[in-house]
């Protein structure tokens, strides 16, 4: 699966160590202080498909108020991205 | 303006009880007004565990069980709606030799009573239900049992009953309650006041206040079940599942959520219960123990509700000893989601020609009050 | 002064519970403070991870100073605060609240209790709001604020509230393409809400100037609007709207929206504390007196947590209830010039919030508009057709009732997003009052825990077997 251009820009802070981390089996980069819904989406467009209609979600208060960022890692742990900061060597799963 | 009513048969308490009993009443031809304190279905009957069952219960209760699973299997036509049951099947789990013991005993027992269970064991346990955690060694499989979904249901059997015709009151606070010599007035002392020959107290845990108005007892108490849901996961229980002994029970709905219960809450005032953070504790304990597919998953809510409870564990239905053409029906225990359709045709049944099919001398309200009689065959 | 044996908790670690605590020490209290955040400064002062290092000016604009000021205030007193940060209340029973932190929950009694949980954007749904890019308005500041990102390189701002001309000057002013600003409000409306909103000039004045450079950057802003959809197939790429008759289609890689601000009030739910319906906010309330206090003893409110002031009105609210705290419990000689102070200064942003209400009311027929095939409850998927025929079959007409039915508010956001929407779609279609449906009743956990969460010890309450249906 590949994962298409990314939703957000970044416009500050770029020099920040990089963590490495693994997004759909791909290797990718964020940077230290990212939340993993930053680390994602500055790398794809989306964090998860809706369990009911399969719709492409990718968040939407950022605040931990709409849980609509959950996503899963690959050994079934499942965090909500807008409010856990991404670790080196994630591995986040956005498909089934 | 007080509104008054005459009307054949006057039912206080909207659960599935007095909704059902409503609904039959209407199919009798007879009138029914139906008095609710707050909206129907949305005490014990909205908020249970949604298990249709008919493994576990004692003997005495089969009858009753077996009929209401007659009139499951026509939810459809009865109140318009599937209210999402299916005909899962129970599998009742043992997690020792001497929970399997009791499984086989009950087996047995129930065989002869016309209820066919299958005891599945070993690697063919673990075969049929790989996503069992490894305390289980064998398990019960009732075939005909199943779950639903108790929000959707119960209120329809309300609705249902309205649209044969009876008429449903909500948001009514029975205060003004008496027997009148040739039948009972009934009202809220503000606005409606209803005159009937026949009176059927299905009020809950609270009917006890309804049954001492007329000199009718019996030594209920409220429990309060916890019960805790997760967000949706992956489909993966196929089957409704509870433990010899009691303890945690789940089900696993079509959208995928998994309805967990086993603990006890506390009462919040007496209309609610609310779960403590104690139950919710070991029910999440138990949860991750029985089933690991659930290791990663997250609840999302958890609830109580307020069931009556009698100390033999069956329910009080029947007439009243005291004040003829009062008919009780409260006290289940926590099991009264399947049997509940069956009750309200029972109750209609006795009104409308004075004989129920299904015998319910078992449950008298007598046998908290006479010395020498006894519940044969309680398990 | 000597220490009392008192606990005082304070939930939320935004400005009104940074005052709060501050107040707290003042008095020699040890308050815990208990933050779902991992630094203090709640949403509108949030700050960034430490590793993103960023200028306060950058980072409030004209708030920089009041933020600095509050911010590290809270920062001095940390060695006498008990500070917990990443920590969730998910449960509240009398005088004790369940906290969870690291996958662990415990038990934490409290003998006063001071929430300040703050508020989030207020939603009301349009189509195609569920696609990737389509973000509240707080998102869009979250995500420059705290991550040093924009939710898209070309973004449309729309909505209502003050929010919305603060965050589109905050984008345009970062580099970013603000393709369009839309009202729902018309600007007649903010004419008549003038008196009020001077009651506070500085902020008004803010307000004008938001508008006002951002048509010299050449950013199109139009009042009146309806919203009609975002279009896209995996993510968005352009919002249909409409003024005037005419409907216009701007594309964009995100959007930004929002219809003001929403209290969150499940802890004073779970506390018991008495709800009124606010005409004003068109939202169901905890009731709270001049000082805070709820209607439960040793429950107090403070912040956007109980109706919507805003950050100033919090930090005054926070100190208030800190005091009314401390004198309930005997641990403070009483203050009551000072009390008196704070809520007189608070009147003044009350008459603000009024003016604000008028100028920037959430559109009055959005349930009359909303189509069949919208999408209300994005946890759930339920659509207002579904709401609709709900009510129509079934004639529901109260908030808990149409969630049994149809699973409105079952989701993992317990309503949070939905319920605005999902009211007065109920509302409509019943044929009542907005405050006539009721709210949806609070349950805990106010936020999903893992099953895995590691409790402490209990002894065990087995239920017997048949009691299992």
């Amino acid at each position: 699966m590949s994962n298409s251009a990314p939703l957000l820009r970044r416009i500050a802070g770029a020099a920040r160590e990089s963590i490495e981390f693994e997004l759909n089996g791909q290797r990718c980069s964020a940077l230290e202080g990212d939340t993993v819904l930053t680390a994602v989406l500055t790398n794809a467009a989306k964090l998860r498909e809706s369990e009911f209609a399969g719709a492409a979600r990718a968040g939407f208060c950022l605040m931990g108020a709409c849980q609509d960022c959950w996503v899963r890692l690959a050994d079934g742990e499942r965090l909500r991205a807008c409010t856990t900061f991404v670790e080196p060597g994630m591995r986040v799963r956005t498909g089934p | 303006m007080t509104e008054s009513i005459d009307t054949d048969v006057a039912i206080i308490g909207g659960g599935i009880v007095g909704a059902s009993a409503a609904l039959f009443l209407r199919r009798h031809g007879l009138s029914v007004v139906l008095l609710e304190r707050n909206l129907c279905g949305a005490a014990a009957s909205g908020v249970n565990y949604g298990g249709v069952r008919t493994q576990g219960r004692a003997v005495v209760q089969l009858p009753l069980s077996m009929r209401a699973r007659e009139l499951w299997a026509r939810l459809p036509e009865l109140i318009g709606t599937d209210g999402e049951y299916v005909r899962s099947g129970h599998l009742k789990l043992a997690r020792s030799e001497a929970d399997l013991d009791k499984l086989e005993k009950y087996r047995d027992e129930v065989g002869a009573h016309g209820l066919a269970l299958e005891i599945v064991a070993g690697s063919a346990l673990r075969k049929a239900y790989p996503w069992l955690g490894e305390q289980a060694i064998a398990g019960s499989l009732c075939a005909g049992d199943g779950h639903a979904n108790p929000r959707l249901v119960s209120p329809a059997f309300a609705r249902a009953a309205r649209a044969a015709g009876a008429r449903i009151v909500e948001g009514c606070t029975v205060t003004e309650l008496a027997a009148t010599g040739s039948g009972f007035v009934v009202g809220d002392g503000r606005s409606i006041t209803v005159r009937s020959r026949w009176l059927l107290n299905c009020a809950g845990a609270w009917a006890l206040e309804l049954a001492g108005r007329f000199g009718d007892h019996a030594p209920m108490t409220s429990i309060h079940p916890g019960m805790a849901v997760t967000e949706s996961v992956p489909r993966f229980m196929d089957v409704n599942v509870g433990v010899e002994g009691g303890g945690i029970y789940g089900r696993q709905t079509a959208r995928g959520n998994c309805v967990m219960g086993g603990s006890r809450g506390a009462a919040s005032g007496s209309l609610y219960a609310v779960p403590t953070a104690r139950s919710i504790g070991e029910l999440c304990d138990r949860m991750a123990t029985l089933f690991p597919a659930l290791a990663h998953a997250h609840v999302i809510r958890f609830w109580s509700g307020v069931e009556g409870s009698l100390p033999d564990h069956q329910p009080v239905i029947g007439p009243s000893p005291t004040t003829p053409q009062l008919m009780h029906a409260f006290g289940f225990c926590g099991a009264g989601f399947q049997i509940g359709p069956a009750v309200g045709e029972a109750l209609a049944e006795l009104v409308h020609h004075g004989r129920s099919r299904v015998a319910l001398d078992a449950f008298a309200i007598t046998r908290f009050t006479t010395p020498a009689s006894s519940i044969e065959g309680a398990h | 002064m000597t220490m009392s044996s008192k606990s005082f908790v304070v939930v939320g670690a935004g400005p009104a519970g940074m005052r709060a605590a501050e107040q707290l020490v003042a008095a020699g209290q040890r308050p815990i403070v208990v933050d779902e955040g991992s630094r203090h400064g709640g949403q509108i002062y949030r700050q960034p991870p430490a590793v993103l290092q960023r200028e306060r000016s950058d980072l409030y604009g004209f708030e920089a100073a009041r933020a600095s000021a509050v911010l590290d205030r809270f920062e001095a007193l940390r060695p006498q605060i008990d500070y917990r940060p990443e920590t969730l209340a998910w449960q509240l029973e009398t005088n004790t609240l369940q906290l969870l932190h690291a996958g662990r929950t415990r038990a934490l009694p409290f003998d006063a209790l001071i929430l300040a949980p703050g508020a989030t954007d207020r939603v009301l749904p349009f189509p195609g709001w569920t696609l990737p890019g389509v973000y509240t308005l707080g998102a869009a500041q979250v995500a420059l604020k705290h991550q040093g990102c924009l939710i898209g390189p070309r973004v449309v701002f729309a909505g209502t509230g003050p929010l919305l001309y603060l965050v589109a000057w905050q984008y345009a002013s970062h580099g970013a393409r603000v393709a369009a600003v839309l009202d729902t409000a018309r600007s007649s409306a903010k004419w008549l809400a003038a008196p009020r909103l001077l009651s506070r000039p500085a902020v008004a004045a803010k307000g004008a100037y938001f508008v006002a450079r951002l048509r010299m950057m050449g950013v199109a802003v139009h009042g009146g609007i309806t919203l009609l959809e975002a279009e896209g197939g995996e993510r968005v790429t352009a919002l249909r709207w409409q003024a005037g008759g005419t409907a216009h289609t701007t594309e964009c890689d995100a959007i930004g929206f929002g219809h003001g601000l929403r209290s969150e009030t499940q802890l004073a739910d779970l506390a018991g504390c008495a709800f009124d319906y606010n005409e004003l906010e068109q939202a169901w309330l905890p009731r709270r007196d001049a000082a805070g206090r709820s209607s439960v003893r040793g429950v107090y409110i403070a912040g956007d947590g109980a109706g919507i002031l805003g950050a100033d009105a919090a930090e005054l609210s926070g100190a208030r209830a800190a005091l009314a705290a401390l004198e309930d419990l005997g641990t403070a000689v009483s203050a009551p010039e000072r009390a008196a102070r704070i809520e007189r200064d608070l009147q003044a942003h009350v008459t603000f919030r009024r003016g604000l209400e008028t100028a920037f009311a959430p559109p009055p027929r959005w349930a009359v508009d909303a189509p069949d095939e919208l999408i209300v409850c994005r946890c759930e998927e339920v659509t207002a057709g579904e709401l609709r025929a709900c009510v129509r079959d079934t004639g529901t007409h109260e908030m808990n009732r149409l969630k049994a039915l149809t699973r409105i508010g079952m989701g993992r956001c317990q309503g949070r997003m939905c319920a605005p929407g999902a009211s007065r779609l109920l509302a409509h279609a019943a044929g009542c009052e907005l405050r006539e449906v009721g709210r949806l009743r609070g349950q805990a956990p106010i936020k999903p825990v893992p099953i895995a969460m590691l409790h402490e010890q209990a002894p065990s309450t087995v239920v017997p077997e048949d009691q299992d249906d």
